[in-house]
């Protein structure tokens, strides 16, 4: 029941933000996602004194095809969705001194797309994950389209069919794996992971569902749509996407191919862990050419999406581990980056780093929130960011040494893309408009303390996000090695 | 039954409205005669009988068709009122969209070839007349010829065929057709080509590839209310005709129509949609989505199964809905004389419940959740996977992206900055607002709870 409440409120709040008076929308909106990081709590801590049962529900929806309502949260799926109500409050938090046009509409959609978001982590029934995952994707896209930059719309329609043409794969491979459930056919995940598949019948259907998840991630070469949509679309809907919405992709590897498609991914795994390499160079290369901050995150983001994909792909614990570590660290910092490049951008009027410079200066609270962030970024010890990516190379090693050494890269490519960044931005030259660069406003400082907190806390103490998924990450572990 | 009696005897009171100086009051008695026949259908829900020894079968099939009709007809009165009040008509247009609607009652009830082909005619024979309606209107006049030319063409076909099925088996009725198939001791040539060429006459009627080249013109042509009903009533009478025929009469002979419907199939969605990109006219991007709507009902047909029926129901109905709401807001355009898709420009920002509304009924056409055209197609490629047809599954799949993608660009126009100042905006009148507003959230309804309109039929 907590369940369903944690997936309605933010639905119910959106109505609301829609139907009460604009000028109050910002207020309203974060007030809600508030309430909802409460009940996120209360749920966490029913979660640890007695266990995911408590947290799963069961109601009818389309009884004649085997569709309910099912929703639950394990380990998994609980930390997804602290990470998703722990960021929406922070970018509702960051747009406080952007002033959109419509807030109503703005931070309605926003709110539903927590909505969305919540369900497809909590979704136990795989036509309800496909109904909230496509849902995910229609209030990113509006907002992308009502408040995006210049070319708003041929880049939104590129994204909408990228991964729209994925998920109807999805929809697809999801349709014939029902159809192989044991009789009645259901869509409930118990049925779906008792579903007799030939090792054939996999090969296809990785590929429908890989695709789906690839895209959305993205994995090269199926990320062209990333880079123009995170840079072109407003701060809030880049954190969005960014911070939480590829986490949809690699969550629906873990949730939904792992488990079904062992046979598959023994055929291909090895072809996908290639395309995640080469994603992590290819990203990281690139990224080091960027003169757009908020490119270069977005490119940064790739590899770094990429190293978690090859952790998961790896079929090990530390792999698996390190992605859910990962997952919610690289969702803090990229949130956190993309803060910064709007914090920037609103002052400079400018996000080419060649014109900026030597920000430092006016800032000193600033710069060293900022390098926090990076550092995290960067994967230094004691940072969010190292846990994970140490756990995910661990994986990827044990997997195969050599392409753990083409992944290493990613750490070193990483601190060179990020602190040239920092360099251009914050060090050197003072540029004649830096001076114009104001101290950090009340709500931007709140929102990137929080976030410099959460990165040192999460890198200091890890252990309660490991503990939390070990349960579930074996089951699936050992799962895959019966299978194999 | 007693529907069809009903709606036929209101379309002779609206014949007599001149003339009997009652033409103020026929858009109340219509609209009461149309809700009491929605009441006798809901009454009479649950019988099976059938009448005039076999001539008509009213099952929960028929009569869940009808229901549907009525029902849109009903939301298409919210526009179509204006349409009887015309001065310059003596109250033949309503009398007109009421045969056309006893037409279409008695092709989705007929258990007899007789009863479908009077059925089909009076559909037909009024629909040409309303295409042309528009006398002042050159294109108007256009559609109506066009559209009577290749329909006497398509009936010839439809004829023929027929009399080749009664030279086979001796017999109009459709169980007595069934039993002489099965007995099998007839002319398969005969039989086979009879099949084909009312498969033509059926194909031309739902405006599938290659019989679809009347349906832009025609659309674009005819008045908007009149291709309103085209797109909404005609079209889901067809469907509900085609699938009675071909799932009880037919079905022994599958091996030689399913193939060719199948085929078709792919070609009519593909075509539609590919079409649908290079349109800058909404009204004619309408049409060909039309088109591309009936390629992915028969989708349903080829496969048939047992999940066929009640995915045809739902995708009939959820397109009707959603194509409702997308002519509320090209009426409302039509009255600036501005039927492009760029007429809608910048309307988000000037009316932004109007932009949602038209976007979700967008969703709903291009079949994203969690709106009814989704779920209509979810069946439909469900239905067609448990078929086994994943090649045609695919094909759909691939046209439904290419669909999202002029859908969209509807979308795409509300929501642009442009310079379009206010008054030349569509201006909606409060009419083609609740129409808008009813359609967007039937089709959110239905897409909320599907089960219960698919286990209508089943």
């Amino acid at each position: 029941m907590l369940t369903l409440v944690l997936i309605f409120f933010p639905f119910l709040a959106a109505l609301g933000t829609l139907i009460l008076p604009r000028d109050n929308a910002k207020m309203y909106s974060f007030v809600s996602s508030l309430i909802q990081l409460g009940l996120t709590a209360y749920a966490f801590t029913l979660f640890l004194t007695q266990g995911a049962d408590v947290l799963a529900a069961n109601y009818e929806w389309v009884p004649n095809l085997g569709i309910s309502l099912q929703v639950g949260l394990d380990g998994i799926s609980i930390l997804l969705v602290a990470l998703t109500n722990i960021l929406v409050p922070l970018i509702i938090l960051s747009s406080f001194r952007n002033n959109y046009s419509n807030p109503s509409a703005f931070y309605g959609l926003i709110l539903l797309m927590q909505f969305a978001l919540i369900g497809v982590f909590a979704a136990m029934d795989g036509f309800l994950f496909y109904v909230f995952w496509e849902l995910a994707l229609l209030p990113i896209w509006f907002i992308c389209l009502m408040w995006g930059g210049e070319e708003r719309i041929r880049i939104t329609l590129k994204f909408f069919i990228y991964t729209l043409s994925g998920s109807l794969l999805m929809l697809l491979g999801l349709i014939f794996v029902y159809l192989q459930t044991p009789a009645p056919h259901s869509f409930s995940i118990d049925a779906l992971y008792q579903a007799s598949l030939t090792a054939e019948m996999q090969g296809y259907i990785f590929w429908c569902f890989f695709l789906a998840f690839a895209i959305k991630i993205p994995v090269f070469p199926f990320h062209t749509w990333q880079p123009d949509t995170y840079t072109d679309a407003p701060a809030q809907g880049s954190m969005l996407l960014s911070g939480i919405m590829l986490k949809m992709g690699v969550y629906g590897i873990i949730r939904w191919m792992l488990p079904i498609l062992a046979l598959g991914i023994a055929e291909w795994g090895n072809f996908v862990m290639i395309l995640c390499a080469i994603s992590i160079v290819y990203a990281s290369v690139i990224a080091i050419y960027q003169k757009d901050f908020k490119r270069l995150i977005a490119y940064s983001s790739i590899a770094h999406v990429g190293l978690i994909t090859a952790g998961v792909f790896s079929l090990s614990m530390q792999g698996l581990q390190g992605s859910m570590v990962q997952m919610l660290a690289h969702g803090i910092n990229v949130v956190g980056l993309f803060f910064i490049a709007d914090i920037i951008q609103r002052r400079m009027k400018t996000r080419q780093m060649d014109s900026l410079g030597g920000l430092a200066n006016n800032s000193p609270l600033f710069s060293i929130l900022f390098i926090i962030v990076l550092l995290g970024s960067v994967a230094l010890p004691l940072t969010n960011g190292f846990v994970g990516e140490f756990l995910l190379l661990l994986g990827v090693y044990s997997y195969n040494t050599w392409l753990a050494a083409i992944c290493g890269l990613t750490v070193i490519l990483g601190a060179v893309y990020m602190f040239r960044a920092y360099q251009k931005v914050m060090l050197g030259e003072v540029h004649e408009r830096s001076v114009e660069f104001t101290g950090l406003a009340k709500s931007e400082k709140v929102a990137l303390i929080i976030i410099a907190a959460l990165i040192i806390v999460c890198g200091v103490y890890p252990k309660p996000i490991l503990s939390i998924a070990q349960p579930a990450l074996e089951e699936i572990v050992l799962n895959l090695q019966g299978v194999n | 039954m007693k529907a069809l009696i009903i709606i036929s005897i209101l379309g002779v009171i609206a014949m007599m409205a001149e003339v009997l100086r009652y033409k103020k009051l026929l858009v109340p008695i219509i609209v009461a005669g149309l809700f009491i026949a929605l009441a006798t259908v809901v009454m009479d829900w649950n019988t099976d009988i059938r009448y005039f020894n076999d001539m008509a079968y009213f099952n929960n099939y028929a009569l869940a068709f009808t229901g549907a009709i009525i029902f849109i007809t009903l939301l298409w009165m919210l526009l179509g009122q204006e349409y009887f009040k015309d001065t310059h008509t003596k109250g033949e247009h309503a009398a007109l969209i009421l045969f056309c609607l006893a037409g279409a009652i008695a092709m989705i009830s007929f258990s007899d070839l007789t009863l479908f082909f009077i059925g089909l005619e009076i559909l037909s024979i009024s629909l040409y007349v309303l295409a042309a309606s528009n006398k002042n209107d050159l294109r108007s006049n256009e559609a109506g010829l066009k559209y009577f030319l290749m329909g006497a063409f398509a009936t010839g076909f439809l004829l023929f065929g027929i009399a080749l099925i009664y030279g086979a088996t001796a017999t109009f009725n459709l169980q007595g057709i069934q039993a002489a198939l099965a007995k099998g001791a007839i002319s398969p040539l005969m039989v086979k080509t009879g099949v084909l060429l009312i498969l033509v006459g059926l194909l031309f009627k739902v405006s599938a590839a290659p019989f679809h080249f009347w349906a832009p013109d025609v659309y674009e042509g005819a008045p908007t209310l009149v291709t309103m009903f085209m797109a909404t009533v005609v079209k889901t009478a067809a469907f509900a005709a085609f699938y009675r025929l071909f799932s009880t009469c037919f079905i022994s002979l599958a091996d030689t129509w399913i193939p060719v419907v199948a085929v078709l199939s792919a070609i009519t969605m593909l075509l539609g949609n590919i079409m649908a990109v290079f349109q800058s006219s909404f009204k004619r991007m309408l049409a060909y989505s039309s088109i591309a709507h009936a390629g992915y009902m028969m989708m349903a047909i080829a496969a048939m199964n047992e999940v066929s029926a009640g995915s045809i129901f739902l995708y009939a109905i959820a397109y009707s809905i959603g194509s409702l709401g997308a002519f509320a807001c090209l009426h409302a355009m039509s009255s600036n004389g501005d039927e492009s898709i760029s007429g809608l420009n910048g309307l988000g920002n000037r009316q932004p419940k109007v932009a949602i509304f038209l976007s979700l009924i967008m969703f709903s056409l291009a079949g994203i959740p969690p709106v009814a055209g989704f779920f209509a197609k979810y069946y439909l490629f469900y239905g067609a996977l448990m078929g086994g047809y994943t090649w045609l599954v695919l094909i759909a799949v691939l046209s439904s992206l290419i669909g999202v993608y002029y859908y969209f660009r509807v979308i795409f126009a509300l929501f642009k900055t442009s310079p379009v100042s206010p008054e030349e905006l569509p201006k909606l009148l409060p009419k083609h607002y609740i129409l808008l507003v009813l359609s967007a959230i039937i089709s959110l309804g239905i897409g909320l709870s599907p089960a219960w309109l698919q286990s209508l039929i089943s």
